[in-house]
């Protein structure tokens, strides 16, 4: 493992780091998730993977309607009388 | 980004529709207006609600079939939709319950699997077995698509659900809990533990000697 020098505060931002990328956390919770990640590379190239991570499945799962299926749904409207 | 708006109550009234006769002209125009304007809304968002629903439904054809009986039952329901609020999340909550009611989906309180023990194992893995480059978007690039969508799948349906509506779908917390008629804290707690799910899978996907 690459954790040799994780400590207290890694575990912390560690636990942190869902509700920091969703932007859930209080402004105080921010400052201290971001006071950690300023001193520490660990955390930070972990912030940084995740934020990558997300991107990169979103991207990944992403699948086209197929152009039939659209026709279908725009059939489906009730006609004008 | 969509993450706001709350998700109108889906009321059945099918029913609702014939009874125009007797109606004034202008009020007959004004209503089909709001309708045309309605179907136009939720066609917009045909793409946004597949995007989402391929990955609530277990495939392409079923995904299809969800979309389609979605909107048909929208068109014909489309009056108990209140204007204003969030008409993706609105559609999202019919194609939920259809799924549900096919029986594809049951609401049950899912299986809980021991974790691993941080987040941050899956940049671990990765960032130790590689060429020794730990940029971030190098170490997420030795994952394939393929594995990632095999990955996704393999989540079970309760912690998929709300990773498809929040991370995929972009909804809020709030939207996720009110589409998948659930607490709120359910869905941070399925949340929470569905996306280490998905990097444990992503983790397994990995080659031998890789992780």
């Amino acid at each position: 493992m690459t954790t040799d020098y994780f400590d207290d505060g890694c575990s912390h931002c560690e636990e942190m780091m869902q509700p920091y990328l969703d932007h859930v956390l209080s402004d105080a919770e921010v400052r201290d998730a971001e006071r950690h990640l300023d001193e520490c590379e660990t955390c930070r190239k972990r912030y940084r993977f995740e934020e990558s991570l997300r991107v990169y499945v979103r991207l990944a799962v992403a699948e086209q309607m197929s152009p039939e299926l659209k026709e279908k749904l725009a059939a489906l409207r009730v006609p004008l009388d | 980004m969509e993450r706001s708006g709350s998700v109108a109550c889906v009321a059945e009234r099918e029913d609702a529709n014939d009874d125009d006769e007797g109606a004034e002209p202008l009020q007959i125009a004004t209503e089909a207006r709001d309708r045309v304007r309605f179907e136009e809304d939720a066609l917009a968002l045909a793409d946004q609600v597949y995007r989402v629903a391929r990955h609530l439904a277990n495939s392409r054809e079923e995904a299809e079939d969800l979309v389609q009986e979605t909107y048909a039952r929208a068109f014909r329901s489309w009056r108990s939709f209140q204007p204003g609020t969030n008409l993706r999340a609105w559609l999202l909550r019919i194609l939920t319950n259809l799924n549900i009611d096919r029986g594809r989906r049951t609401q049950r309180a899912p299986q809980m699997t021991p974790l691993e023990a941080n987040d941050y194992f899956l940049y671990d893995k990765l960032a130790e077995s590689g060429d020794g480059a730990t940029d971030e978007d190098r170490v997420v690039e030795r994952l394939s698509q393929d594995d990632v969508v095999a990955a996704l799948s393999a989540v079970p349906h309760d912690f998929r659900d709300v990773i498809v509506l929040v991370d995929l779908g972009d909804f809020s917390y709030q939207d996720a809990a009110q589409i998948l008629d659930i607490p709120i804290g359910t869905v941070m707690s399925r949340l929470h533990r569905g996306r280490r799910i998905l990097k444990r899978e992503l983790a397994e996907s990995l080659p031998e000697g890789e992780a």
